[in-house]
């Protein structure tokens, strides 16, 4: 039996706010507990809450980056439910009027196709409060610090068809909040993560199957694999004569499996509706367009224009617009080697990517700055070393933090192009070779990598290349 | 009773008169509050908390401040808020045991407000258990008793503010009306009360009931009072999103306006087969004075009022469950003693900390918020609540102020309405369409029915206070039914 997978997933993205989204208390992350909430956060009697423009405005910018309409009026509703962790037994959100409906974003599938993945509606909300367990036995503590930060949940239709799918499309909203500087999509943190609706059913079967809920999945890995777990689980139920149930599950990464939560019949009852605190939020066509205005450009658009202006590939030009700040140094290390943006584009998503990889650094900490890269880059472009020697020279850069043209000159790798010198090298290894020689002669061709090899050892790797290849083809045939 | 000491003026503005031309002190004039508000006490039980200390001490300062040239023009006057408002350092209870030990570490709004103008807080008034009653005698704190018969009720849910005011234990108080709990009190107590229009004072520091409907306003003795301390509390709020950025007139500087022109709209449906005929007799005797003064009257229509009660009982409670959420014995109110889990630490604190109406009401807005019973109630309700409004907009278009009853009968008797809630929502009936379409509303004294006070409700279009108070004054000035005081409080 073939069976499809059906994905959608609702992404919460912290607002990158100074202040909450009802209140004057800053959301930085990490205080004490409990000092970053005021009288409105802690939901004391007689307070109000008041709304946070910043919010609305960077939650209109990521509506127009999805090419999404911004409600012309959204309103706020109250989600009731009794938490300790949400003060005021209720949490106000959006419900029935969004500020953002109807957009899409494109991920690339592993086949370079690419698919359009709707976006139902993202809406604005406050975030709950935390409850902590660790190091207090026997009680539960309350952390309201996070209480009140703004949020948008970033709701897909059920149109992914595999967990890579998934991820991909996460990844993808991922780079755009960043891209818009309205959430630093710091996972670990809590500032992005996502629930994911996972249903299976029969191929070409025009229903879905009934779906399960995966809370609060705060890493890529942890997407993929919990999504991979639940289909199997859902599978195998089927097929063992059992029915999934809709409910709401929870991943345990330690277990890698998911298990419930809770089920539909024991779900809340929200009783949404509109608070009647706060008025019914207006954007209009002017402030639209001047936050269009405040756009960057896309990663798709930047994309688009790699490809079209640097000759790039398209997995390339994914590759470097995965965050803002890697298009930015790829884009500066072209513009002051002033050509070749293939090769600069290698160097960026090969040494550079490793180096930082290995170092675990983002590329705004890399310690080869664009600029000394470029001067890296200009050094195997106008010959003074060959790529090969510029790997050693990179290393080196990055350990000291010299220059490429320092590194080249106490190290002493510059490229041989004096004819006489290299010319000299190819005959004293075809003296000491004289069996090889023989053989070459006698058409053995493929020695000829023998002795390029011989002639890179005996000068140190600093041979030009072309030019050894050009005399030493001309000496060994005599 | 201990001899009383009588206030040296009847009036907010005759006090103040008096404090300006140094005739007494607020000191002298708080401690002659105190006095009565002592005295007072076991009788009418209009106060919960009596802040004596802080009290003369603000007096004292408001001395201080007059004599450095630096008075405004209530520095010194002494005023109560109903205890639905929080004030900084003070129990502020809601007349709840579930906020019985709740000291507010911050002041509302209209406190602050008040408090800036120089007025001195001699205490905090009983109330209906959060604002949810007609009779006061929903309170954690005990029923209040109406002056001019303590074995009726003064009305709710402000009958504090509204007793302290009649028995002149108080000048003036602040209050509150959801549906009538300034307008009701003030009618069954024979004083004069008003509810600005909704967005005029700010809500900030109300404890809330009804957000959508909850209005701050005042009690006073007269219109001209009402006048003078409507200013200093109102006005846009940045902390409280519904509250309109429109400036405050000068109240004050209206009010002898002539009422030559002016249309005043009988409502038909105000004067139905519920209103008790020696109170509907009473208010026409008020028109025909309205018409003395040179008003021309005319019957309109609101066909959708009658449906006001059904309504608001769908949307105020609604509202309020979700208000009252908060109140779940996690960090302030109530908690109930070693609860077993997180159900019960919700369970029985909200169970022992909320008394049978507030219960009541919660159930009923929990009710009709449900999946599959929203539509058929809460979006209904909201419709026929548009329909309401549309109808005073409608009468609007044909005259200046809406005249009538506050109240279907004068005030009735302690434990009398206590088996059928819906007899006790009734009530409400005349007074509710306002806070509906949030419209500002008073209602001042206009006569007796055997023995006990009727009220005479106005109302007028949106942020039309200057008009309607101008009204009223003209009113008190051809009438002294506002200057009575129950001969044991005199």
């Amino acid at each position: 039996m073939e069976w499809e997978t059906v994905i959608g997933l609702e992404i919460h993205a912290q607002l990158a706010t100074r202040s909450k989204i009802f209140s004057g208390s800053a959301t930085a992350y990490g205080a004490e507990p409990n000092t970053q909430a005021d009288l409105v956060d802690l939901g004391y009697p007689g307070v109000l809450p008041v709304l946070n423009g910043e919010a609305v405005r960077m939650a209109v910018r990521f509506g127009l980056a999805i090419g999404a309409r911004i409600a012309p009026r959204s309103v706020f509703a109250r989600k009731n439910y009794f938490y300790p962790d949400l003060p005021k037994g209720y949490q106000i959100s959006q419900y029935e009027l969004p500020i953002v409906a109807e957009g899409a974003l494109e991920i690339v599938l592993d086949d370079g196709t690419r698919k359009r993945i709707g976006i139902t509606r993202a809406h604005l909300e406050e975030d709950a409060g935390k409850s902590l367990h660790e190091g207090l036995p026997g009680v539960s503590g309350i952390d309201l610090n996070r209480a009140g930060t703004p949020l948008i949940e970033i709701v897909s239709e059920p149109d992914m068809r595999s967990a890579k799918e998934a991820v991909a499309y996460m990844k993808k909203v991922h780079t755009l909040v960043r891209y818009l500087e309205i959430c630093d999509g710091n996972m670990q943190e809590g500032s992005f993560r996502c629930d994911a609706n996972v249903s299976v059913r029969r191929k070409g079967a025009d229903k879905f199957g009934t779906r399960a809920e995966i809370k609060n999945l705060n890493s890529f890995r942890y997407v993929e694999k919990a999504i991979n777990f639940e289909v199997e689980r859902q599978i195998e139920l089927i097929e063992s004569g059992g029915k999934v149930v809709q409910e709401t599950r929870l991943y345990d990464p330690d277990k890698g499996e998911t298990r419930s939560m809770r089920s539909k019949e024991e779900a809340n009852d929200y009783r949404y509706f509109p608070d009647p605190d706060l008025l019914p939020v207006a954007v209009g066509p002017e402030v639209i367009e001047s936050l269009r205005a405040t756009l960057p450009e896309l990663p798709d658009e930047k994309a688009a224009r790699f490809v079209r202006e640097h000759g790039l590939s398209e997995y390339d030009a994914g590759v470097l617009t995965a965050s803002r700040e890697l298009g930015a140094y790829y884009e500066d290390v072209v513009r002051i080697v002033g050509h070749d943006p293939k090769l600069c584009a290698n160097w960026v998503m090969g040494d550079l990517a490793a180096f930082l990889n290995r170092d675990n650094l983002e590329v705004g900490q890399s310690k080869v700055g664009s600029a000394a890269l470029a001067g890296l880059v200009t050094r195997i472009v106008d010959a003074t070393i060959s790529g090969k020697i510029a790997k050693e020279v990179f290393e080196a850069m990055w350990e000291t933090g010299d220059g490429a043209d320092a590194v080249i000159e106490q190290k002493g790798l510059r490229q041989i192009t004096d004819t006489g010198a290299i010319e000299a090298a190819i005959d004293e290894v075809m003296a000491k070779n004289p069996g090889q020689l023989a053989d070459y002669r006698s058409g053995k061709d493929k020695l000829f990598g023998f002795f390029v090899g011989q002639v890179m050892k005996a000068t140190g790797g600093k041979a030009n290349p072309a030019q050894l290849n050009e005399l030493l083809k001309k000496k060994l045939a005599g | 009773m201990t001899a009383l000491p009588s206030l040296p003026a009847p009036t907010v503005a005759g006090l103040a008169r008096g404090l300006a031309r140094g005739e007494y002190s607020s000191v002298e004039l708080t401690r002659a509050c105190l006095a009565r508000i002592a005295a007072g006490q076991p009788a009418l039980n209009a106060f919960v908390t009596v802040t004596d200390e802080s009290a003369l001490a603000a007096a004292a300062a408001a001395d201080a401040a007059r004599a450095a040239g630096h008075a405004g023009a209530l520095t010194g006057v002494p005023i109560a808020h109903k205890d639905i408002f929080c004030t900084e350092g003070v129990l502020t209870t809601c007349g709840s045991k579930m906020l019985s030990g709740f000291v507010s570490p911050y002041d509302a709004t209209v406190v602050r407000g008040l408090k800036a103008a120089g007025t001195v807080m001699l205490g905090k008034l009983n109330m209906d258990e959060f604002a949810m009653g007609s009779s006061n005698e929903t309170s954690f704190f005990g029923p209040v008793r109406n002056p001019w018969d303590p074995t009726k009720v003064p009305g709710g849910s402000s009958g504090g503010s509204a007793a302290a005011v009649a028995a002149r234990l108080a000048p003036a108080a602040t209050a509150t009306d959801t549906g009538g709990s300034i307008r009701q009190p003030a009618a069954l107590c024979g004083i004069t009360g008003i509810k600005p229009t909704y967005g005029r004072v700010s809500r900030y520091g109300m404890i809330a009931f009804a957000s959508s409907l909850d209005q701050g306003g005042l009690i006073t003795v007269s219109a001209e009072d009402a006048a003078l301390l409507l200013g200093p509390m109102s006005g846009f709020d940045p902390r409280d999103s519904t509250s309109v950025d429109s400036p405050v007139p000068d109240y004050a500087a209206t009010l002898g306006d002539s009422l030559e022109g002016l249309t005043i709209g009988l409502v038909r449906e105000f004067f139905d087969k519920g209103l008790d005929g020696d109170c509907g007799q009473r208010v026409r005797e008020a028109i025909a004075v309205y018409e003395r003064l040179g008003a021309k009257v005319r019957e309109v229509s609101c066909p959708n009022l009658p449906l006001s009660v059904p309504t608001y009982y769908v949307v105020a409670p609604a509202e309020c469950s979700s208000n009252l959420a908060r109140f779940d014995g996690v960090r302030f109110g109530h908690r109930c003693e070693s609860p077993r889990n997180l159900a019960d630490l919700y369970c029985r604190s909200r169970g022992e900390g909320f008394g049978a109406e507030v219960k009541r009401r919660i159930m009923t807005g929990t009710y009709v918020l449900s999946a599959g019973y929203f539509d058929a109630y809460y979006l209904k309700a909201q419709r026929v609540r548009q329909l309401i409004s549309a109808d005073f907009a409608r009468a609007f278009g044909e005259c200046d102020l809406l005249l009538g009853p506050t109240a279907p009968t004068t005030a009735f008797g302690i434990g009398e309405k206590n088996d059928d809630p819906i007899t006790m929502y009734l009530n409400d009936i005349y007074t509710i369409g306002a806070n509906l379409a949030g419209l500002p509303a008073m209602s001042i004294p206009c006569g007796f029915a055997g023995g006990l006070p009727v009220g005479l409700q106005l109302i007028g279009p949106h942020f039309s206070e200057a008009r309607m108070l101008n009204a009223a004054h003209r009113y008190q000035q051809e009438t002294d039914w506002h200057l009575r005081v129950p001969s044991a409080w005199a």
